[in-house]
């Protein structure tokens, strides 16, 4: 018993060393950078004194782990879909816009001017609620007609912005509030930005949930093997709704957090493109995008790698026309690091290195 | 069934009826989708708002997203009879047959806002913007300011697109001639002129403690996103600002901006096309001929920049984009 928990610890981490070993060398790729042009200044975290007159934190450090806030978010409910379903949803950008869009109807309802904390939950909880409804929609697609994930969300892929649209018509509404700038940006009198917090909270919410249940058993149950799934009495079509409600939530409040760090709602490209960074992430995080097993820590490290290339390639002022291209070099060798193959011939390597070794004592 | 046959046919004789009373000029204006952009929405209501009755037309609009539909409207509008067709195409390729037909049927054609393929001889007359225009006017404008050093983080709009080709070059061709003009960065929102990325390359720059006084934003949602980063950053910006705020496109909140002094400039890209047709329209009524076409029967829509100086609320009324 006690050798069975241990083999599963141990397969548990192997799975974060591939995100942690990326982190690990673009830190060190920074650190050679910095000292090849003598200025550490990527890794110094200072303080400013912000418009509203607040002290807040500024660096890339922080930069990085801020602008991955609404990824990381989103990542980790693409997690839990893609361990159910085995596919990934693309429609999470699409019904990201719709959900801000919601969220902005309600507060323009309350008055632009007069943003409250009442208004603002309102706001959030219709949004949340409107969201749920269509991935919903997505994941009734995927478990009670089991069409193929990716063809389910490309529905809401294609016509989402347009419903997002048609609740906020022409208008794109700017949102230049305390309150508001507090959920974006930061709370006067806390440093640290607070899409930061948010996403500690929903990866703590998130955690207690899949360790105080046998919830994470039944998703990965489901994911592996459906029919075993029924057979032990776990229902894989609840199952597989329930990721999609948590997903919803997720995009929800991912979609919150950037329409107040812009203080704009912009229904073409709120969270623009993010469905792709999202299912990156989870395949960064080391998590089979097949479905089964699965770890949301690993899909939120990946968030910060992804946002961290981003950042390292704007800090080297790389020409736009040719970002696109680094980004693809890095992501293709962290993926090709992390890929069955590859693993396979590691760790088939180790053990003829172990037992030559071993051959070697024996034979002394 | 011999009722209604004929309650139709006496609904038709009205109509044709009240068709030949109305003896207005009749035309036929293809547009794009509205939902397509701000600019799309306010171009198709300068020509609703234009070609009306009161103003002596009988128009019929059909906005389609795609080629074929609107070569089918336009094959339409010429089985119809109508005087003057409007095309905004939606794809500048494969009009040539339409417009020999619309030729040889006597329908005098007007493009606006996007040029086709085709012989000059084929259409009137065409409206259009002049990209190039747009960048040299807000260059002039930042050049107009006489500041000692220009030092510019410059957020491009989707590569290789008109507007961005025509708002960076200007901007480009100044940096290189002007020893005190410099780029300290340059990036680029991408194919959807993305905020969040405009933010992230401001943000970025701030983070290295990049020393600039302006940025020059291809279009008001970009501008925004920078702004926000300066905004968190404790920069300030605006009229009595440490950075000079730039956008593009004039929409209705970032005209709210400059009046608020939170922006310094934003450069017009002008969706107002009616007006000029319709006075080009008169003329060749009265039997006048159309005056200051270039060699491509082009009229360059006249495009203006705001400063925020200067900007009142009837600007923003008369030239704002969506709400």
């Amino acid at each position: 018993m006690i050798q069975k928990t241990n083999s599963r610890k141990k397969h548990d981490l192997s799975q974060l060393i591939i995100p942690l070993a990326a982190l690990g060398i673009l830190i060190v790729f920074n650190l050679i950078r910095g000292i090849a042009i003598g200025d550490l200044g990527f890794f110094s975290i200072t303080t400013r004194i912000n418009n509203d007159g607040n002290m807040v934190l500024s660096g890339n450090l922080i930069s990085i782990i801020d602008d991955a806030s609404a990824l990381a978010i989103i990542a980790m409910g693409m997690t839990l879909v893609t361990a159910a379903c085995g596919g990934q949803d693309i429609s999470v950008g699409a019904v990201g816009a719709i959900s801000g869009a919601v969220f902005v109807k309600v507060l323009d309802a309350f008055g632009l001017d007069n943003i409250s904390v009442l208004s603002i939950v309102v706001g959030l909880l219709a949004a949340i609620g409107v969201t749920i409804i269509f991935t919903l929609f997505n994941g009734t697609l995927v478990a009670v007609f089991k069409i193929q994930p990716m063809i389910a969300t490309l529905i809401l892929f294609s016509c989402g912005r347009s419903i997002a649209y048609m609740i906020t018509g022409s208008a794109t509404p700017q949102l230049n509030d305390k309150l508001i700038n507090a959920i974006g940006k930061t709370i006067p009198g806390i440093p640290i930005p607070t899409p930061i917090f948010l996403v500690v909270i929903m990866a703590l919410i998130l955690g207690l949930v899949f360790k105080l249940t046998n919830l994470r058993l039944y998703t990965q149950t489901v994911g592996i093997n459906q029919g075993a799934a029924r057979l032990n009495g776990i229902n894989p079509t609840a199952i597989k709704l329930l990721s999609f409600v948590l997903l919803g939530v997720c995009v929800s409040l991912a979609s919150m957090i950037q329409v107040c760090r812009l203080n704009q709602l912009s229904h073409k490209t709120l969270l623009d493109a993010i469905e792709m960074d999202a299912i990156l992430a989870v395949a960064i995080g080391g998590n089979s995008l097949g479905g089964g097993k699965f770890r949301l820590a690993g899909s939120i490290l990946g968030s910060y790698i992804i946002l961290m290339l981003t950042n390292t390639l704007n800090d080297m002022s790389v020409k736009p026309e040719s970002i696109k291209a680094y980004k693809a070099i890095v992501i293709i060798i962290i993926v090709i690091a992390g890929s069955p193959a590859v693993k396979e011939k590691i760790s088939a390597f180790w053990k003829k290195v172990h037992n030559s070794s071993r051959r070697a004592v024996a034979g002394r | 069934m011999k009722k209604i046959l004929a309650l139709v046919l006496a609904l038709v004789m009205v109509l044709c009826a009240a068709s030949a009373l109305a003896d207005g000029i009749k035309v036929g204006i293809i547009n794009l989708d509205p939902a397509e952009s701000g600019y799309r929405e306010a171009n198709v209501k300068d020509m609703t708002d234009t070609f009306t009755a009161e103003n002596g037309y009988e128009a019929t609009f059909v906005t389609a997203p795609t080629a074929d539909k609107q070569l089918d409207a336009a094959r339409g509008f010429i089985a119809d009879g109508v005087k003057y067709i409007l095309v905004s195409a939606a794809d500048a390729d494969g009009w040539d047959e339409v417009l020999q037909e619309a030729k040889d049927a006597g329908i005098g054609v007007f493009l606006f806002d996007r040029m086709v393929n085709a012989d000059p001889s084929l259409y009137t007359a065409a409206v259009v913007s002049d990209m190039d225009k747009e960048g040299e006017t807000a260059v002039a404008w930042l050049e107009s300011l006489g500041l000692e050093e220009y030092k510019i983080l410059h957020i491009k709009g989707q590569l290789g697109s008109a507007a961005q080709l025509g708002r960076s070059g200007a901007l480009d061709k100044k940096c290189e001639a002007e020893a005190n003009w410099t780029i300290v960065r340059e990036g680029t929102g991408g194919d959807s002129w993305d905020p969040e990325e405009a933010r992230k390359i401001a943000q970025a720059a701030i983070d290295a403690n990049e020393d600039f006084n302006i940025i020059y934003a291809e279009n008001d949602g970009m501008a925004q996103g920078a702004v926000a980063a300066l905004d968190k950053a404790g920069i300030t910006h605006g009229v009595d600002g440490k950075v000079i705020v730039m956008g593009f496109d004039c929409n209705k909140y970032a005209l709210r901006e400059l009046l608020a002094g939170n922006w310094n400039y934003d450069g017009q890209c002008s969706p107002f096309q009616a007006k000029l047709i319709d006075e080009m329209i008169k003329k060749l009524e009265a039997g006048e001929a159309i005056e200051g076409l270039n060699e491509l029967n082009q009229i360059i829509n006249n495009e203006v920049g705001f400063d925020a100086k200067t900007i009142t609320q009837e600007d923003i009324d008369t030239y704002g984009l969506g709400e």
